[in-house]
């Protein structure tokens, strides 16, 4: 299959589960009523496409991000929560919601401050070595910083509600989420996705090492900004309005691998597309758990992804990684 | 178009590296960069593809400051194979031969006809056609340092700097490696390697470069430059002379090499 098909094949994937995605839920609601005067069209309307176009544009930016960051990294392990984006985004979230301004622009505003500022941090930390072990060594390090800094603020809460809105909120869902979401999160999301996805040539040649990279013309310095914006602009706003989702830019390149083939950048656009696919179909599920409540969408990544996460380890063991 | 080395002085973190090295090299002809451990040859390599800052002096080819060239013409002007073999992800092997033609390649235009001959090209040279559609993952040292060599041949660099590149090869695969330099240098480009085999290096250069402690300490034909009593002074090596009789020599008659053959205890 050329790879064209394969693409094809996957856009078709995406595109069923998003049908999915609208259908499915405590209330089934067949293709029929969607364009009817049937009441349940406003289900759709106001609360499942709202979350579908949302699971779609996150899932695409997160499986983007991963596979550039692996890319850049050259290292099979990483994605955005590896590197501390994400848990600066999510401490900048959840300050907002302890301190009380917890409205969803504020919150918008913190965690897009956070990652911003996470982002500034791995510049800065990264800026004299910009070798891949120095980055995943700084980013380690804010996540720790980030999560410890996260529990503190738990800890000093003003009342058990905030508490109960933080641990809500950290668990990641696309619940509930409507349109004004959407309009705040869609722009970064994409201008990030642009950077993001005009860094292949420079992640092919990086395949070769740094200094063969440069020996080919390959501008560093212009590489590490667009990744490092990219993945804080998609990120930021991923986890603004959906809490922390984990593990999707892990899984989702390698899976597409032995399919697209190992070259990095062979692997964006097929990662964006099978990062949608995953969050969507997970996203369906979650709502089809039975009783009242949902699973939340970040435990079941991390319980999809965290085992996947090992068995990459224990199969890759013995490689050299940088 | 000449790769010129004026008075260049690197610092790596505190530690100077490279003190005031000087030479011309000139392209048509193989150039072998020779030095204890730690001596700089690296480094002055990684300093003529602007891969280091500098701390003083300059690299020019011909009047034009590499340090100062747009990337990607430079990129197109000098072809840098570094001494770790490594290929980070396992990519077929002709699409690592393809990267070399990266800097002529449009900002977002596929490959020409024109870069796809220049990929063949550089395979068939290296003979690794056979090995285009196998993941380099799979592909032995020697292979896989083919493969490589075919990547930097791609580009069509007028001047080739390769680090080591005889590391993990067998004789064989040295030999034929260092002739199919030779074959490139022949067509008028300029080929600087640093090499730690004294023999292969005799073999396969016409000029020498020896460095000693960050400091040029000769520069010049090889029968000229290395000799029992440099290579005594620089390496601190006996040596011992072999006739090759094979009659490959220059001038088609037995050629003598300088074998090292024991160390010269410090007086």
């Amino acid at each position: 299959m050329t790879r064209p098909l394969k693409l094809a094949a996957l856009l078709l994937l995406v595109i069923v589960l998003f049908g999915l995605s609208l259908g499915c839920g405590k209330v089934w609601v067949p293709p029929g009523a969607w364009f009817s005067s049937d009441p349940r069209w406003w289900i759709i309307l106001e609360l499942r496409l709202p979350r579908a176009v949302l699971g779609l544009a996150l899932g695409a930016t997160l499986g983007l991000s991963g596979a550039v960051l692996q890319g850049y990294l050259r290292n099979p392990l990483a994605d955005p929560a590896v590197v501390g984006v994400s848990s600066v985004a999510a401490l900048g979230a959840v300050a907002a919601i302890i301190f009380g301004i917890g409205s969803g622009f504020a919150i918008f505003v913190a965690a897009m401050l956070g990652a911003g500022g996470a982002v500034a941090m791995l510049a800065a930390l990264t800026w004299r070595s910009p070798s891949a072990i120095t980055f995943i060594l700084a980013g380690t390090v804010l996540a720790s910083l980030a999560g410890a800094l996260t529990a503190f603020l738990i800890s000093i809460a003003p009342n058990p509600y905030a508490v109960a809105e933080v641990i809500d909120w950290i668990m990641g869902a696309l619940t509930d989420r409507g349109w004004d979401d959407l309009a705040l999160a869609l722009p970064p999301m994409l201008v990030g996705a642009v950077l993001l996805l005009l860094t292949g040539r420079a992640l092919d040649a990086l395949s070769l090492g740094e200094a063969a990279a440069r020996s080919l013309g390959i501008r560093m310095g212009r590489v590490r900004w667009q990744v490092v914006l990219g993945t804080g602009l998609v990120v930021g706003a991923g986890v603004a309005v959906t809490g922390v989702i984990g593990f999707v830019g892990l899984v989702v390149p390698h899976l597409l691998r032995p399919i697209f083939g190992h070259r990095p950048s062979d692997v964006l656009l097929p990662s964006a597309l099978g990062g949608a696919a995953l969050v969507l179909a997970a996203d369906s599920l979650v709502r089809l758990a039975p009783g009242v409540g949902e699973v939340r969408l970040g435990v079941a990544m991390a319980l999809i992804g965290a085992p996947f996460f090992l068995g990459v380890l224990i199969r890759e063991r013995g490689r050299a990684w940088i | 178009m000449d790769l010129i080395v004026d008075a260049l002085s690197v610092k790596l973190g505190k530690r100077i590296v490279l003190h005031d090295a000087s030479a011309h090299l000139r392209p048509g002809r193989v150039t072998a960069i020779l030095g204890p451990n730690g001596a700089g040859k690296s480094t002055l390599v990684k300093a003529a593809a602007a891969l280091v800052g500098r701390a003083g002096g300059c690299v020019r080819l011909d009047a034009q400051d590499v340090a100062t060239m747009d990337p990607r013409v430079r990129a197109r002007a000098i072809g840098y194979l570094p001494q770790d073999a490594t290929v980070h992800w396992n990519i077929v092997a002709r699409d690592v031969v393809a990267l070399g033609r990266l800097p002529h390649l449009g900002a977002h235009a596929a490959p020409s006809p024109e870069d796809r001959a220049a990929v063949d090209r550089a395979m068939h040279d290296t003979e690794t056609t056979h090995l285009a559609d196998r993941p380099v993952g799979e592909l032995s040292g020697g292979e896989r340092a083919r493969v490589l060599l075919a990547r930097v041949f791609a580009g069509e660099p007028r001047w080739l700097l390769a680090d080591e590149p005889l590391a993990s090869l067998d004789p064989a695969h040295q030999i034929d490696l260092l002739a199919r330099l030779r074959t490139y240098a022949a067509g008028g480009a300029g080929v600087a390697i640093v090499l730690h085999d004294l023999v292969q290096a005799q073999r396969a250069a016409d000029d020498a470069l020896l460095i000693a402690e960050g400091r040029v300490v000769a520069f010049g034909p090889v029968a000229e430059v290395m000799t029992a009593d440099t290579l005594a002074r620089v390496f601190g090596v006996r040596v011992a002379p072999l006739d090759d009789v094979s009659g490959l020599g220059e001038g088609g008659g037995t050629r003598r090499l300088l074998v090292p053959v024991g160390r010269i205890d410090a007086a």
